[in-house]
């Protein structure tokens, strides 16, 4: 099982690396659209800003290689974003996967954004990706923008409003929070889709 | 220091939900706090983690958000250029910035103080602590850490009080620092303080205080908390 991390650019893909590695996957990181092609499973990770990201995912021409990809893809935080048709942190044209956009988390007194902080997360019942989570478990989000509660949401959390915590559409997964940085139940959300049939 | 990998992953098993890992003197002997043990806590660690003591360039924060730190905290460098900020935010996004604060309540009202790693070499700035707050959020820091000095070691509460006024003023995340003693020094400061977080390091050390033990109180308590 070849599994690739797609480089995006970001500075802290190690979490990621390491978290795979305890579940006793070697994954490659790399931007090279044969190896992504190639690969069992892809990871997008990606923390900054979406514009800045989807100019380095041009560069590299992954913004035509990654909607084409047939095998499991996992978009992490800003990953997520990038599936979308569009970003108003930007504003940018994202990969056009799901056909929603992504808008800024609303200020509010008790609502510092941005939002960093451990929330509950319910999923769809039968959600390949929450196998063995209970509904309510804790996850670590880190973001000032959001995919709010959509046609392909399969997770929602609150803050302030429902939002997605998680989409599927097809092969393609997405979670806003950061599977790497949840405890036992993120390794479990990783191991999940890693367990699926590419 | 001792070999931090064993007291990290007793963290993690304890169940705290976010780790700091303060080199205190690596900014008053003006040298960057070394690298080699953020991977091997990397390793080990799946919650997020913190990076704070001696980082004066995006340079330093690179190699540390790098080797697998979720964030970098800065403090007496943002004194010193508070520019720094507005360009670790611009590189890595606000939200690996978390600007810590050395509070100190006098005549004058709160003050902020710098090179609190050593005694013999802090200084007492003329910038008072809300000016600070306001500046370091428009410059773009994420996050803030707010130790109250006349609090700090002596484990009699936090600065509920001061930490209460700042939270006015915040509209990034603000973590509580100095003074905790015992369990119910945590509801007090998240029930009344509204804070975002609190941070606590010899009572947890010493073992005075069980993770697992405290957030069942603070659930008890009403304060949202993750198992």
């Amino acid at each position: 099982m070849a599994v690739a991390i797609i480089d995006s650019g970001g500075a802290n893909i190690a979490s990621l690396r390491f978290a795979l590695q305890r579940l006793g996957c070697a994954a490659e990181l790399t931007r090279d659209p044969g190896a992504i092609r190639d690969a069992s499973h892809v990871l997008l990770p990606g923390v900054g800003a979406a514009d800045d990201a989807m100019a380095r995912l041009r560069g590299a021409g992954l913004d035509r290689v990654i909607p084409g990809l047939t095998q499991p893809v996992l978009g992490i935080c800003l990953g997520m974003q990038l599936l979308f048709e569009r970003s108003e942190e930007g504003p940018a044209d994202c990969l056009g996967v799901i056909a929603d956009r992504v808008v800024p988390l609303e200020p509010a007194p008790e609502r510092p954004i941005p939002h960093m902080g451990w929330n509950r997360v319910s999923a769809e019942p039968g959600c390949m990706l929450f196998d063995g989570v209970d509904a309510g478990t804790h996850f670590y989000f880190v973001h000032s923008f959001a995919a709010g509660d959509g046609d392909y949401t399969v997770a929602t959390t609150t803050y302030g409003t429902t939002i997605s915590a998680a989409v599927g559409k097809d092969n393609f997964f997405g979670t806003q929070f950061h599977p790497e940085r949840s405890g036992p139940a993120g390794s479990r959300v990783l191991a999940n889709f890693l367990r699926m049939d590419s | 220091m001792g070999d931090i990998v064993p007291l990290a992953a007793r963290y993690r098993d304890e169940g705290a939900d976010e780790l700091v890992f303060y080199d205190i003197t690596a900014s008053p002997d003006g040298r960057t706090v070394s690298r080699d043990w953020v991977t091997r806590v990397t390793e080990v660690l799946d919650i997020p983690f913190c990076v704070a003591g001696g980082i004066r360039s995006v340079e330093d924060a690179e190699a540390v958000l790098a080797a697998g730190a979720e964030k970098v905290s800065i403090n007496t460098p943002a004194l010193e250029d508070p520019s720094l900020i507005d360009r670790l935010a611009r590189r890595f996004g606000c939200q690996c910035v978390v600007v810590g604060i050395d509070s100190r309540g006098g005549g004058e009202g709160y003050r902020v103080a710098s090179h609190t790693g050593d005694p013999e070499r802090t200084r007492y700035d003329r910038k008072g602590t809300a000016e600070w707050v306001s500046e370091i959020q428009d410059r773009g820091a994420g996050e803030i850490v707010l130790n109250c000095m006349n609090h700090d070691g002596v484990r009699t509460g936090y600065d509920v009080e001061h930490l209460a006024a700042v939270r006015d003023i915040c509209r990034v995340p603000l973590i509580a620092s100095g003074g905790a003693g015992a369990m119910e020094h945590f509801s007090r400061v998240f029930l009344e303080a509204r804070v975002d977080g609190a941070l606590a390091a010899t009572v947890f050390h010493s073992g005075a205080i069980f993770i697992g033990d405290l957030k069942s109180y603070l659930a008890d308590c009403g304060v949202e908390v993750r198992p």
